[in-house]
């Protein structure tokens, strides 16, 4: 059977799963639809947590980023692992302990504030909108490559599913369908990793495949040898970083930071029986996601290995079947610099600018011809880093069951990113903003058709960030972290671990952090991009990594804030020494 | 914002408040104790945590990849795995300190 004949029965069979779980598991009441009611299993939280965390991103574009930028793709892997250690140790529990619904509760609740319960709703909002932006695209990227859909229909079919089992089973019904999703993303994760790294070493695990020596009767060692190529090839070597060790500190700690605050992860403890169910839960879920997470640079390691091999001063009209299929899509291009009709893969960027604008009109080799300048190295092929994950199946070439799941696998990772994000919009509007806020005389039911109505609201407009993506998202996503870092997690662990922390220097915390990164951001990306170069950057920190200044500064300020200041009350002040204690009071 | 203070402060003082105030300032001291054994717990595994990847894996990953770890130099083995292991077991060792500090300090769960 065709590829793509596997990928419309792996696909439809996931997708009827789903439907099948959402009609399982629907949600009768607002405990329900918050937080599946605080009855899930820490095995089953575990796992609907690992599929909640890892989005499009961490599946179809980590490995890719890995693969081009070798030691630098650290960053990433450290800052999104390590920032999990951050909230199952400082937040989790006592979140799961206050036993409330969402993050604009605490804040609202901790800091004896409408305003700041109000900001808190503004935040969650913003984060999770230009996050799901993203998933929604990943979404409609996976349906066009795979099922030769159009972009727009493979959002929009997306967006059914989505609103099917997140409008009819709330948390209840995303806990479960994440549950199944974690399973086929893992699954279809691991598959192909496996198969490649027997083919490159005979060793069936790609976590230990890459620090092994290649089966090509060289016995060098697999990162010995990507080394030596990459340099043969005028590139950075695979294992040396180019990002100065003061950037790659700061990026990792925002982004640390920021995944330790992201409200549709945090939620998630909400959702288990007890502080002790919360903890172990966490423990789960970190194992689910360091399954992926220390594959993926094994993945990456094989991808460049095996793109160097296949492509590397190979004629076009010889070069394997898949360059033309993903030529086609544009995320390759290749221009003959030195007219010898062979691909010369080399370092530095092969256009100017960096992604191909194709001219319609092919050469003398048959290739798409670009009208980009070409750049001024000898570099002859563009590669778009997403297409690491994709496509890598068809260039080891494995069976076609295997390139279908991948398929599968990367509509699990957006769509469970999706719905835990839809959620948290959901709640933050039906029960922090109309509940608490607006019309406090609401009735269980009445919350619960809100909750479902801005749900359908919210994916509606997902949807249209997917098909009309606003060109700034790629550039604001990467930046959620830092903002995420300056802002609610200072507060949140002030909060905690401290009585004396009150709303005075919450307010003036987030705000001075906020400022600061959003001024330094805006400054080097929007205002004066021409200038975003590390020696106009301060101590060396690009706008990436700025985040953790904000939130260095945040906390400076709401400890000096919070001396000068009355403390809160005293009843709030009860509150965080009993969220301190697992017990319940008797 | 009604029922949010969990710590119960004085419902049941009615019959024996003498009593009532002896036993809740002794939770109290107890509580204080097992929060300062927490967030020594936290203390010592965040240490761990910051060693592991910013120092073995950002700062002092140059010095390391001198050395090589079976086919991995030892400082990019570090921050591309060994980091990620550590995490795991830091968490686990953090559920199985705090659940035997819960039972030591009278503050676990019934279930």
């Amino acid at each position: 059977m065709s590829a793509q004949v596997l990928t419309y029965i792996f696909v439809g069979l996931t997708f009827g799963l789903y439907i099948a779980i959402a009609i399982w598991s629907r949600s009768g009441s607002t405990k329900d639809f918050y937080v599946a009611g605080g009855h899930v299993h820490p095995l089953a939280n575990g796992a609907a947590t690992a599929a909640d965390w890892m989005s499009a991103a961490s599946y179809l574009s980590m490995a890719g980023i890995i693969a081009f930028e070798g030691a630098d793709g650290a960053r990433y892997l450290m800052g999104w692992t390590g920032g999990y250690v951050l909230l199952a140790l400082c937040l989790a529990p006592y979140l799961r302990k206050f036993a409330k619904f969402t993050v604009p509760d605490f804040v609202g609740d901790r800091y004896y504030s409408q305003t700041a319960r109000l900001v808190a709703v503004l935040c969650v909002v913003f984060i999770s909108f230009t996050y799901i932006a993203g998933q929604m695209r990943g979404v409609g990227i996976v349906f066009s490559r795979f099922l030769e859909v159009d972009i727009d229909l493979g959002v929009g079919i997306g967006m059914g599913i989505v609103f099917f089992y997140a409008v009819l089973g709330g948390m209840k019904g995303i806990t479960y369908t994440q549950v199944a999703q974690y399973c086929v993303l893992i699954f279809a994760y691991l598959v192909p990793a496996i198969y490649i790294s027997l083919m490159l070493t005979n060793v069936p695990l790609p976590m230990l495949g890459f620090g092994s020596t290649v089966n090509d009767g060289s016995g060098m060692f697999l990162l010995e040898k990507l080394d030596g190529l990459t340099q043969e090839l005028g590139m950075a070597a695979f294992t040396e970083g180019k990002k100065s060790t003061v950037d790659m500190f700061f990026i990792t700690a925002a982004l640390m930071a920021g995944t330790a605050g992201l409200p549709h992860v945090i939620v998630r403890f909400f959702t288990v029986p007890s502080v002790r169910d919360a903890r172990i839960s966490a423990g789960y879920a970190l194992i689910f996601i360091a399954l992926l997470y220390t594959t993926a640079p094994a993945v990456a390691a094989f991808a460049r290995l095996n793109i160097i091999d296949a492509l590397n001063e190979t004629e076009y009209q010889a070069l394997p079947e898949w360059f033309s299929k993903w030529e086609d899509s544009g995320l390759l291009a290749w221009v003959d610099k030195n007219e010898d009709g062979k691909l010369q893969y080399r370092g530095g960027a092969a256009l100017e600018p960096a992604k191909p604008i194709f001219s319609g009109e092919r050469g003398a080799s048959g290739e798409r011809l670009v009208s980009n300048e070409v750049g001024a190295s000898t570099n002859e092929l563009y590669i778009d880093r997403d297409i690491i994950v994709l496509a890598h199946p068809e260039i080891a070439q494995l069976p076609n069951w295997v390139v279908a799941l991948v398929a599968a696998g990367g509509l699990a990772a957006a769509l469970s990113t999706a719905a835990g994000l839809l959620l948290v919009i959901s709640s933050a509007i039906s029960h922090d903003l109309l509940k608490n806020t607006l019309a406090r005389n609401l009735t269980e039911t009445q919350e619960l058709r809100w909750a479902r109505v801005s749900a359908a609201v919210a994916i509606l407009i997902a949807g249209l960030f997917g098909i009309y993506p606003p060109g700034f998202v790629a550039e604001v996503v990467a930046f959620a972290f830092g903002l995420a870092a300056a802002s609610f997690f200072p507060v949140i662990l002030l909060g905690i671990f401290s009585t004396r922390m009150n709303k005075e220097a919450a307010i003036s915390g987030m705000l001075s952090g906020l400022i600061l990164t959003t001024s330094y951001i805006v400054y080097f990306k929007f205002m004066a991009p021409e200038l975003n170069h590390a020696e106009h950057w301060w101590f060396g920190i690009s706008p990436e990594g700025i985040g953790t200044l904000g939130m260095l500064l945040n906390f400076a300020v709401a400890l000096v804030v919070m001396r000068v200041t009355p403390p809160p009350p005293e009843a709030v002040v009860n509150m965080v020494r009993g969220i301190r204690i697992p017990k319940q009071a008797t | 914002m009604s029922q949010k203070d969990q710590q119960q402060p004085d419902t049941q003082g009615s019959r024996a408040p003498v009593e009532d105030l002896a036993r809740k300032a002794a939770d109290e001291i107890g509580h204080q104790a097992y929060w300062r054994a927490n967030v020594r717990t936290l203390l010592s595994l965040l240490l761990v945590w910051f060693l592991v990847s910013f120092g073995c894996g950002i700062l002092w990953v140059d010095a390391l990849n001198a050395y090589s770890f079976f086919g991995w130099k030892l400082g990019f083995w570090f921050s591309q795995q060994g980091s990620i292991y550590t995490f795991v077991v830091l968490i686990f060792v953090y559920v199985f300190q705090m659940n035997a500090l819960d039972r030591r300090f009278n503050v676990d769960e019934d279930r």
